[in-house]
């Protein structure tokens, strides 16, 4: 336990020093959170007020509160482990002893830490200034939101380390890379709600990939959509998806620890 | 390897590694000038050739890369069908006009990503030092960067933009004259021009601020986001800074009122549904100053 709060505090210390690049991500999410609120409430004003059970200054927090979550939970990924896989750096990784899966994972914890302090708050901010935003009527709304944003992290943490593990088969993982920016641009809720889609396309989407619950969920929850009972629901589609891939992960890297080539050079 | 040598001898080195390739190949063409020396075409040349072996080698990767990068381009014309399935109007416009002004803004942005998209690697080679290696050759900056990773699944992008218009105007229904036909191809042209123009300037902040690329993305792809939309969806200073200030209300919204006949919903002049050429020729000459000044301003980072 000393180790993990050891490796999560040393995640929060390497990002806090990109200070330019903190500052510039959180100055390009708030342009893009103009960007995506006025569309939204161009759809919520000529649908009549309401889009797909969401009202105006739901879908307002809604894009506020996800422009600040996609830092958060690190939603355009990272190649990190892929790259020390290219370039043999990995090995370092494999020879501590410490499971590389649970090492990564509290090192990302601790980023994410960072990106709430940062990133989070200042597009919450802007948005609150700027537009009429929905703040949450039942108290408990903010600590689920907070252990959903937490779930949410774990999960992301896990697809996007198995995103890198292929490295141990293709070594270049751009076209995998790709793929993993495909899904969860458009397949998470971060263009638009996944309410705007077909019924059947939804229940495919959150129950056929782990996209939405790195995303949406949280911010479903924070917005009240739906009954308490289905918003609990998303909490634990959430919860399943986390533990699922988190074991899948544990099972790729032993199974990629076989592979390993270290590579020269 | 050639950071590390004096300008002459690594302009030596590249002359004969360009002399050698253009000898074996015999490119056509001016690969070489009239007494047998390699010409400047025959460097990029190389470098591009070079790209395209070295994505080829990893298949499995490359080909889920093509796939990724055709499916990604649907997405964003996905994502304008997807609101209309809550409206049926946005911001005054129609699905099909939506797509209309959708497909403008891909098209430009694709031709643009095509042909200098790869600026946006700059920064990575400002941090790390490698600037220092693409100023020690012979060739012009802007230009090495540019073909520095000609990424060939970007002309796929090209091609869905193509289709996504064609089907748009087969919906809308142009009343076709020849000075709107002229301005369905020079749109996308300037579009791509005021994109690059965006990209280039933008590209420049990293020799200020190393560590801040992604600053540039609030204006190159945020660019896109927005053109991708009917202007009258923004509102207050946001959209005249992005509109007018930047110019990007010029790239799809602008001609896709001529193409259409429709009166600007904003109350501008008519002018300005043709005036794409000369907005994207004034975004050129600022960004071409501002690369100027950033480069004289560069400064290695030493590592």
């Amino acid at each position: 336990m000393g180790t993990a709060w050891a490796l999560a505090v040393a995640g929060f210390r390497r990002y806090s020093t990109y200070r330019q690049a903190t500052v510039a991500g959180a100055f390009t999410n708030t342009v893009f959170g103009f960007l995506r609120c006025y569309v939204m409430l161009a759809v919520a004003a000529a649908a009549g007020g309401t889009a797909a059970g969401y009202r105006g200054p739901q879908l307002v927090t809604y894009v506020w509160i996800g422009q600040g979550l996609l830092a958060v939970v690190q939603i355009w990924g990272w190649t990190d482990l892929a790259d020390r896989v290219r370039t043999g750096d990995v090995q370092s990784d494999l020879l501590r002893p410490v499971n590389p899966v649970a090492s990564y994972l509290a090192a990302d914890l601790g980023r994410a830490g960072h990106a709430a302090l940062t990133r989070f708050v200042v597009p919450t901010v802007v948005g609150a200034l700027c537009f009429g935003m929905y703040a949450p009527h039942a108290l408990a709304s903010y600590p689920v939101f907070l252990l959903s944003v937490l779930v949410a992290v774990v999960a992301s943490f896990g697809a996007r380390y198995l995103v890198n593990l292929t490295a141990f088969w293709l070594l270049d993982v751009r076209g995998v890379f790709t793929l993993w920016l495909l899904g969860t641009g458009v397949l998470s809720g971060l263009y638009f709600p996944l309410a705007f889609l077909p019924g059947w396309a939804q229940g495919v989407l959150w129950v056929g990939t782990p996209f939405p619950a790195t995303f949406q969920a949280p911010i479903d929850i924070l917005v009240e959509r739906g009954s308490v009972g289905h918003r609990a629901l998303l909490l634990v589609d959430q919860l399943c998806w986390a533990a699922l891939l988190l074991g899948l992960c544990l099972l790729v890297q032993r199974r990629a620890e076989r592979r390993l080539v270290v590579q020269g050079g | 390897m050639a950071e590390r040598l004096p300008t002459s001898l690594a302009r030596r080195v590249w002359r004969r590694a360009t002399t050698r390739t253009s000898r074996a190949r015999r490119v056509p063409g001016r690969a070489t000038t009239r007494d047998g020396r390699p010409g400047v075409l025959a460097g990029y040349r190389q470098l591009l050739a070079a790209q395209v072996r070295s994505q080829l080698q990893y298949r499995a990767s490359f080909t889920m890369d093509v796939f990724g990068n055709l499916v990604l381009t649907l997405m964003d014309v996905a994502a304008v069908v997807v609101l209309f399935r809550v409206t049926p109007v946005l911001g005054g416009f129609s699905l099909p006009e939506a797509l209309l002004i959708s497909g403008l803004a891909n098209l430009s942005f694709a031709l643009c990503d095509l042909s200098v998209g790869n600026i946006d690697t700059m920064r990575l080679y400002i941090r790390t030092g490698r600037f220092d290696a693409v100023l020690t050759r012979p060739l012009s900056a802007l230009l090495q960067l540019v073909c520095g990773d000609l990424a060939l699944r970007r002309l796929g992008r090209v091609v869905q933009a193509v289709v996504v218009l064609a089907v748009a105007l087969n919906l809308v229904h142009v009343h076709w004259t020849p000075a709107r036909a002229v301005l369905l191809v020079v749109a996308p042209l300037s579009g791509a021009v005021l994109f690059g123009s965006v990209f280039v300037a933008g590209s420049t902040v990293a020799f200020w601020f190393v560590e801040s690329g992604e600053f540039a993305n609030a204006f190159t792809y945020g660019g896109r986001d927005f053109t991708a939309y009917p202007v009258t969806v923004y509102a207050g200073w946001f959209r005249k800074a992005f509109a007018y200030g930047l110019g990007f209300a010029f790239v799809a919204y602008y001609p896709a009122l001529a193409l259409l006949g429709k009166p600007d919903p904003l109350n501008g002049p008519r002018l300005l549904s043709w005036s794409s050429p000369v907005v994207a020729l004034a975004a050129a000459g600022v960004a071409a100053l501002i690369w100027r000044t950033g480069i004289r301003h560069y400064r290695s980072t030493g590592s």
